[in-house]
């Protein structure tokens, strides 16, 4: 079900958190909000959920205006980004919460709350306390206490934030399929990119209480608005005073001859093995510097090396002019 | 090891200190109440004047406790949870009592609530006596034990934040739900160790009481006021005996106050793993 928000504005004391947003959350969808620390998009979520107020602009849910609303009649479902646990509260105490306080029958209560737990695979930690879960556990936990109410949307702060790696990137899986499932309308706050494109499939670029752009992962990573949503959302180096992707760019032996089409000449300044990639500098003859990202396959075929004279190529499968209104 | 040298003579000398202070003075009095076999203890306590003590204490026990919990839970709730000029003063106006000398809570009380205090006149309009009377006693003894409950309860709710009060607001509860499911359980235990203490200062005070009350045997004589009176009068066996109700009624509280920390020590996980 669907979530509007109208020119949101929003200031703490001098600082401007929001500045004017306007987003449409379509029912359904699983949007991201992706930002870096400080950009307001935690303000925003808390706004939906009626935990913060706007100075100015409305909050509409499923056609209904609740900006006045408190937070308990809005029916939304918020996870903290530290889960916020009933720490008095055992697993299903706190994920019957909501429903308790509706004063619904146990046994329906026990049911659902069974049914939760399943879903969210803790149901042989029912009658543990919050201190005896680890973080993830007590992530899912969260969610399952905010699901139990059916709720119209679901939003969450940064919920793997406050996680390792690991375990992060296991709970990402999990959501999507999760959400795959029950097709509940959901709002993430995250600063990380790459959880972001993973997870959603929209996208809501938030920097400075602005909102940058909105659109598909693949939407904005080959076709951003402004620099910023260029250089957030993936790696970016600039040749011949345009922004590129380092990965559509090639590299090529000066001994093969030049190649055909938009090249420039230059000398290997540094190779960094990541792994499976390898990042290359490039010092261009003409002033200036670029990386360009290379598979393993490619680096080693070519023997690039520090020193090594090269021709940098954009890669023939794109466009010359990728980022048009880029060009700086 | 270092440290075993230094293990016993800390011990005998920490013993030693508790023994010297505590455990001798008041195992002597307890030794000296019951001296003269219970029959006597049990008439002394059962004299009117002591047994009129006891039953004031307890009154006033009964009012100001009460008072200073709600007080004290609202005040911390206030500091704790909202922003708003003057908190700082707010915040070192409650500490007042402990700061001042019971005697001159006492002295103020009377400036203000005596016969020609402040509201003086309005309360003898009214004919409602408050100094040299009970509603004195409880003022003195609600004054002096006014910190406790905020010292121990402000620490606990900034150090859970508002995080679970939010969830549990998106969660559907209403204001009173939140504090009565929500911050009470997670603040019970600052909260039974304030009261306690409050209690404890309100049963025991003597300074600002003595002032207030006047100190009138069977009228306004507090039992710390009893005890005082028996020594100057030289009716000891009075004076260990309303020593040694003092002192069970203390006994009770802390009795009561670990029997609720028992039960609170499992959802903090220290009970199983």
């Amino acid at each position: 079900m669907s979530i509007r928000v109208e020119s949101i504005s929003k200031r703490f004391g001098d600082a401007v958190a929001l500045d004017d947003v306007s987003l449409e959350v379509p029912s359904g969808s699983l949007t991201a909000l992706l930002g870096p620390s400080g950009g307001g998009k935690s303000t925003l979520l808390r706004i939906i959920a009626g935990l913060d107020t706007p100075d100015s602009g409305t909050v509409t849910i499923e056609g209904e205006d609740l900006t006045d609303a408190p937070a308990r009649q809005r029916g939304v479902g918020f996870c903290f980004q530290h889960y916020a646990p009933f720490r008095h509260l055992t697993v299903r105490r706190n994920v019957a919460f909501g429903l308790e306080i509706r004063r619904r029958p146990k046994t329906e209560i026990k049911a659902r709350v069974d049914e939760l737990l399943e879903l969210v695979g803790l149901a042989h930690l029912a009658e543990r306390y919050p201190s005896q879960l680890s973080g993830g556990q007590r992530q899912r936990m969260a969610l399952a206490r905010a699901l139990a109410i059916e709720p119209k949307v679901l939003l969450l702060d940064e919920p793997f934030g406050a996680l390792d790696a690991q375990v992060r990137t296991q709970l990402r899986r999990w959501l999507r399929d999760l959400h795959d499932t029950l097709h509940v309308t959901t709002v993430l706050v995250t600063h990380d990119q790459e959880e972001a494109m993973e997870v959603a499939d929209r996208l809501a670029v938030v920097n400075h209480g602005r909102l940058e752009q909105v659109g598909t992962p693949a939407e904005l990573y080959d076709h951003p608005a402004n620099e910023f949503v260029l250089t957030f959302l993936g790696p970016a180096t600039k040749l011949d005073g345009a922004w590129v992707r380092p990965h559509d760019l090639t590299v090529h032996r000066v001994e093969d001859g030049r190649p055909a089409g938009d090249v420039f000449e230059g000398t290997v300044a540094r190779v960094t093995h990541l792994g499976f990639e390898v990042k290359a500098d490039v010092e261009l003859a003409g002033g200036g510097t670029c990386w360009v990202q290379l598979s393993r396959g490619n680096a080693a075929e070519l023997g690039v090396a520090a020193g090594q004279r090269v021709w940098v190529a954009r890669s023939e499968t794109k466009a010359p002019d990728r980022f048009p209104v880029l060009s700086a | 090891m270092r440290r075993s040298r230094w293990r016993l003579p800390l011990r005998v000398a920490v013993l030693g200190y508790l023994a010297l202070l505590v455990v001798l003075p008041v195992s002597t009095v307890f030794y000296r109440a019951f001296q003269h076999g219970l029959g006597a203890a049990w008439d002394a306590m059962t004299a009117p004047d002591a047994l009129h003590a006891l039953m004031l204490t307890l009154l006033v026990a009964a009012v100001a406790v009460p008072l200073n919990t709600i007080f004290g839970v609202g005040v911390s709730l206030i500091l704790a949870r909202h922003r708003f000029p003057g908190a700082w003063l707010l915040d070192a106006l409650v500490d007042i009592p402990l700061a001042v000398s019971p005697v001159v809570i006492g002295l103020a009380l009377i400036l203000v609530y005596g016969r020609t205090g402040w509201f003086g006149n309005w309360l003898a309009a009214q004919h409602i006596t408050v100094i040299y009377a009970v509603p004195g006693i409880v003022l003195a003894a609600a004054a002096v034990s006014l910190p406790y409950v905020v010292r121990e309860v402000l620490p606990v709710l900034q150090e859970i934040g508002t995080e679970q009060e939010q969830a549990a607001r998106t969660l559907g509860a209403g204001p009173l739900t939140v504090f009565r499911r929500i911050t009470l359980p997670n603040i019970r235990r600052g909260l039974a160790y304030g009261v306690t203490l409050t209690t404890a200062r309100v049963l025991g005070e003597f300074g600002a009481v003595a002032i207030v009350s006047g100190a009138i045997a069977g009228r306004t004589q507090t039992l710390p006021l009893f005890i005082s009176a028996s020594i100057e009068n030289l009716d000891t066996t009075s004076a260990y005996v309303g020593a040694v109700a003092l002192c069970v009624s203390a006994l009770i509280l802390l009795l009561l106050l670990t029997v609720t920390d028992r039960h609170r020590e499992a959802w903090h996980g220290r009970a199983a793993a």
